[in-house]
């Protein structure tokens, strides 16, 4: 799709997230409007945004015309209210058509019902810090590193400390979970790709793909 | 049947005091405890405190069990939410959205939600009334046709 050049992205909802957003996607080049319903905002954003900046509400079908719905890229809908945020991205994707929708959420179970009803991706901040709470408490010596396939398939980093395991094993000896796939190692931060006949040592980083439900499993194969 | 309204304003206090007087048996969600005065004094249903547009509060209002679920808060947009989540997460055979904004129910009742839009039906009504016209079906009132006046009439 667009992946590199300018696309033309409304952002519905002034608030600290809209406004950053904006701010950098202009710098990046893109054409950017900020819709926002409450006048007051919009007036004390006037002087930085100017012409990129108005005043209407994002669900109704006039304004949605009005701001050229029709030929954006990409609505984005961060307003503090998921219910706002889903309708203005119905809208946006059944009566004008536009390709991509991003919708915030606050309630992260909305997440799931966001996705169900047509919204292409949701961002949920309550769930992306609790995610980060749960890293801090549960990581041993595995640290999630991504997501793939909405969450199904992670890639993880293993770290070989001095009690480790798998310390001095070569990699065709470990008995890995399942479906995990070694990509590569860090030693000394250079990264390798690693074969079976790679011997771990102490200090290494060992960065794997694998299915979620098996990152347990992991941790206890480097313990 | 069993039916579960979310909003106990004019309307919705309404429906749940008419239904219940008729047997049916009927839920009430609001958030605020005060709304719940406006219930007649007969209505022997289900009050539940929360935000009907949570998962959690739909479930306490036991709408897995719905055979209808009927949105009528002042909000288009959680009205239009909270139906979508009834149907959609809780498999409630009939939802109804009470939406304002015509243009709005005309867009849902085109994606296949049943939407009653009080302001077409009621300014249908008043017109036909002025006029001293004979009043027509439901249908006749709703939104339907207006969206492509305002397509129309769009600014180019």
């Amino acid at each position: 799709m667009h992946k590199r050049g300018p696309m033309y992205v409304i952002v519905v909802g002034a608030g600290k997230v809209g406004y950053y957003l904006a701010k950098a996607l202009i710098q990046e080049g893109h054409e950017v409007l900020v819709l926002e319903k409450d006048r007051k905002t919009v007036e004390s954003l006037r002087d930085e945004l100017g012409e990129l900046i108005a005043y209407g509400d994002g669900c109704e079908i006039r304004t949605m015309s009005e701001v050229g719905m029709g030929r954006a890229n990409v609505v984005v809908a961060v307003t503090g209210d998921d219910e706002d945020n889903l309708v203005i991205c119905q809208m946006a994707k059944r009566k004008f058509g536009v390709p991509r929708t991003i919708a915030r959420v606050n309630d992260p179970k909305n997440e799931e019902l966001f996705r169900e009803l047509g919204i292409d991706q949701t961002v949920s901040s309550t769930r992306i810090i609790f995610n980060l709470l749960e890293q801090q408490i549960e990581t041993g010596q595995v640290i999630p590193l991504a997501a793939l396939k909405k969450g199904e398939i992670e890639v993880v980093e293993a770290n070989v400390t001095s009690g480790s395991s798998v310390a001095g094993l070569k990699i065709g000896q470990i008995d890995l979970p399942p479906n995990t796939l070694i990509i590569s190692v860090i030693r000394d931060d250079h990264a390798m790709i690693p074969h079976s006949d790679t011997k771990l040592r102490e200090g290494d980083s060992v960065i794997a793909m694998i299915k979620a439900d098996r990152e347990k499993e992991l941790r206890a194969v480097f313990e | 049947m069993k039916v579960v309204i979310l909003g106990c304003g004019r309307v919705g206090s309404t429906i749940a005091t008419t239904m219940s007087r008729e047997g049916h048996e009927v839920t009430i969600i609001d958030q605020n405890p005060d709304s719940f005065r406006r219930l007649g004094a007969d209505f022997s249903g289900t009050k539940i405190l929360g935000n009907g547009i949570d998962e959690d509060t739909l479930r306490r209002a036991q709408v897995d069990k719905a055979d209808a679920f009927v949105a009528t808060t002042n909000g288009d947009n959680r009205n239009i939410m909270s139906v979508q989540m009834a149907k959609v997460r809780f498999n409630v055979p009939k939802v109804v959205a009470r939406i304002y904004d015509p243009n709005r129910a005309y867009a849902y009742a085109e994606l296949g939600i049943d939407t009653i839009c009080t302001t077409c039906v009621g300014a249908g009504l008043m017109r036909d009334m002025i006029l001293g016209n004979e009043f027509g079906a439901v249908q006749d009132y709703l939104c339907s046709g207006l969206d492509s006046v305002i397509e129309e009439g769009d600014h180019a």
